[in-house]
């Protein structure tokens, strides 16, 4: 893994969205820290060199915008946002309880640094083309980032997406896809196979940059490709390990979720991930405790 | 409010048309509006707004969900997408209604042509009986049901004027002139369109001019009864039903629906909770359409003027 030259801090930035994703996966009792973690490096670059901090509006069409479309990865997502400081470090903590604006799957309602509501899968993709199709036709140079997981494009309405951004020519539409191999069940080519997956998107008209997901500098190269390319939209096939960075989750779908956490595999993580207790905010004031059943 | 039904003859549009012409009306006064296709605008009314004002106008091909799902992310950049489509096919993106249109509380508007029967010789797959109910289930969703061409293009506009998620429900076939341009039409108000004190036929879309004629067959008899044009059906206008159950002793709901969830559901629903009467169910008894014309099922599917008449005398009856 290589970080990016011109974001120096990423690892750490990623490392911090891990360690977020699993304290919050723990308090809630329940969560999906698989694909999280599959995605919190990907998440990090975009959070990082991407997405701004403007507040998010609908009628600002020259802002970025990231929908995570595979919406039950959502602990990665609000560590990101924490992460970044647009929401308070201990927000996190609140995931999936009576009121918060930590939703168990992602709600603009919620929390407007949400793009969209999402959870159903495939239907953040179509959001996501529709953002760009609606700041296209308004002249607007936003750019549309969307996060989509590999089971997830097992959804027609992804290929429905897939037909219709290429026919729209929408270059400022960037899919970004998880492809940890899993999904909910199992591994993906027990479920339905998808290969060959490069193939298809080229087939439907996307253009597509293959990489490592984890590595930063192919991150940051990949999201620079489909910047540059006009006329079509780009597929980012992003490789990653589901589970990574947690030693007993990588490549394990039982880790997809919705799983309970124990003390004990939160510590495990914690160490794995090189965090320290006292790194995870409400860990030592009892905050963390208070809200887990156990 | 008058005493004698007005209808003013067959002849016009159908909703479709209405919808369709009163779009292109509006695009001037919303310059944010535009108009998204699952390749059926010739038979929504859409074809209008495509011809005047191509550049607003949005082909998502024979893909309704992303269709749907989209005309959410174009709402969240400012835009009004008006999401058209035949009825049964809106249906299947609901979830998508549901998730990214009703949860995220987007300015969309979905205007489904070719409900209930009315549809006809295509049968049973193009048909649909159950949007009404399965629209209205779904929270921040308001579901309008226009009962004429004239209610229809004030419909469109105040649809476009309410900020959130809308369903409306047009119509295929020629549609009964009911309103003159005299004729107001507010979103969660229902009208009394003929006056009565016997029993009150409550109707929505084109079993309203059925249920005016239904109204003069019992005048008749001597039975006086009340129509009233429920073109909302989510929010429901629950002091006028309340008024009308007082006031009339009983009733009668009249749809081109299935019994289940509609019209019906939605007016029984509110009575038991504020002034339970005898209500009788005008609409498809839970069954699946078929091939026919459009006055073949109404006839077949009991869902016909002498229909209407017969669920008023039962309905008065059991007072
Ligand atoms: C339409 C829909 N069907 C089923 C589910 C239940 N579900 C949640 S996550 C998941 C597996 C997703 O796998 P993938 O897209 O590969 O995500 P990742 O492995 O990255 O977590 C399933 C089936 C859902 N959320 N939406």
């Amino acid at each position: 893994m290589t970080t990016s030259p011109s974001h120096p801090d990423l690892r750490e930035t990623a490392r911090l969205i891990r360690c977020h994703s699993i304290a919050s996966i723990y308090v809630a009792t329940s969560g999906h820290p698989g694909g999280a973690l599959s995605a919190a490096d990907l998440l990090a670059y975009l959070y990082s060199a991407e997405i701004g901090d403007e507040e998010p509006r609908d009628g600002d069409l020259t802002r970025n915008r990231f929908i995570l479309s595979k919406g039950h990865a959502c602990p990665a997502l609000y560590a990101a946002l924490a992460v970044k400081g647009q929401i308070s470090p201990t927000d996190p903590l609140q995931l999936r309880k009576l009121g918060s604006t930590m939703q168990g799957h992602p709600h603009v309602g919620a929390l407007p640094h949400v793009e969209t509501s999402t959870g159903s899968l495939g239907q953040g993709f179509s959001a996501a083309l529709g953002m760009a199709l609606g700041i296209r036709h308004q002249g607007g140079s936003g750019r549309v980032y969307v996060m989509l997981g590999d089971g997830e494009m097992q959804e027609g309405e992804v290929w429905e997406a897939a037909q219709c951004a290429a026919h729209y020519k929408l270059d400022k539409l960037t899919a970004i896809l998880d492809y940890n191999k899993m999904q909910s069940d199992d591994l993906n080519e027990n479920i339905i196979g998808l290969e060959p997956l490069a193939d298809k998107w080229r087939a439907f008209g996307w253009h597509v940059v293959e990489i490592d997901g984890h590595d930063f500098a192919a991150i940051e190269a990949a999201v620079a490709e489909a910047k540059r390319t006009t006329g079509k939209p780009t597929l980012i096939l992003a490789h990653t390990l589901k589970g990574k960075g947690v030693s007993f989750m990588e490549n394990y779908p039982t880790w997809h979720g919705s799983v309970t956490m124990s003390l004990d595999d939160t510590e495990k993580s914690l160490i794995d991930l090189g965090v320290a207790q006292s790194d995870v905010p409400g860990w030592l004031d009892g905050t963390i405790h208070g809200g887990h059943t156990q | 409010m008058s005493n004698a039904p007005q209808l003013i003859g067959s002849s016009g549009d159908s909703l479709r048309e209405a919808f369709g012409k009163a779009l292109v009306g509006l695009a001037d006064e919303f310059p944010n509006l535009v108009v998204l296709d699952a390749d059926v605008a010739g038979g929504t009314g859409a074809h209008n707004f495509r011809t005047a004002h191509g550049h607003r106008f949005y082909q998502f091909g024979i893909a309704e969900q992303n269709m749907v799902a989209a005309a959410g992310g174009m709402a969240a950049t400012g835009l009004i997408p008006v999401v058209t489509t035949f009825a049964v096919f809106a249906l299947r993106a609901l979830e998508q209604a549901r998730l990214s249109v009703a949860y995220a509380n987007r300015n969309v508007k979905i205007v489904a042509s070719h409900p209930g029967l009315d549809v006809g010789p295509d049968g049973a797959s193009a048909q649909c009986l159950e949007d009404l109910a399965a629209f209205r289930a779904i929270p921040n969703m308001t579901v309008i049901s226009p009962a004429d061409q004239i209610e229809t293009e004030l419909a469109t506009r105040a649809m476009i004027e309410h900020v959130g998620p809308v369903y409306m429900r047009t119509g295929r076939s020629p549609t009964p002139r009911i309103f003159g341009s005299e004729h107001t039409f507010k979103i969660g108000k229902g009208q009394i369109v003929r006056d009565g004190t016997d029993v009150t036929i409550v109707a929505c879309g084109v079993q309203v001019a059925r249920s005016l004629d239904a109204a003069t067959l019992l005048n008749g008899e001597g039975i006086s009864a009340r129509v009233v044009n429920m073109a909302t059906i989510k929010p429901l206008d629950h002091d006028l039903l309340q008024r009308c159950a007082i006031e009339t002793g009983c009733m009668v709901t009249a749809e081109d629906h299935n019994m289940f969830g509609g019209l019906g559901g939605a007016v029984a629903e509110s009575l038991v909770q504020r002034s339970p009467c005898p209500v009788e169910f005008i609409a498809v008894n839970d069954r699946f359409g078929q091939s026919g014309e459009p006055d073949e099922l109404v006839q077949h599917y009991n869902l016909g003027i002498t229909h209407i008449a017969d669920a008023a005398r039962r309905a008065i009856k059991r007072k």
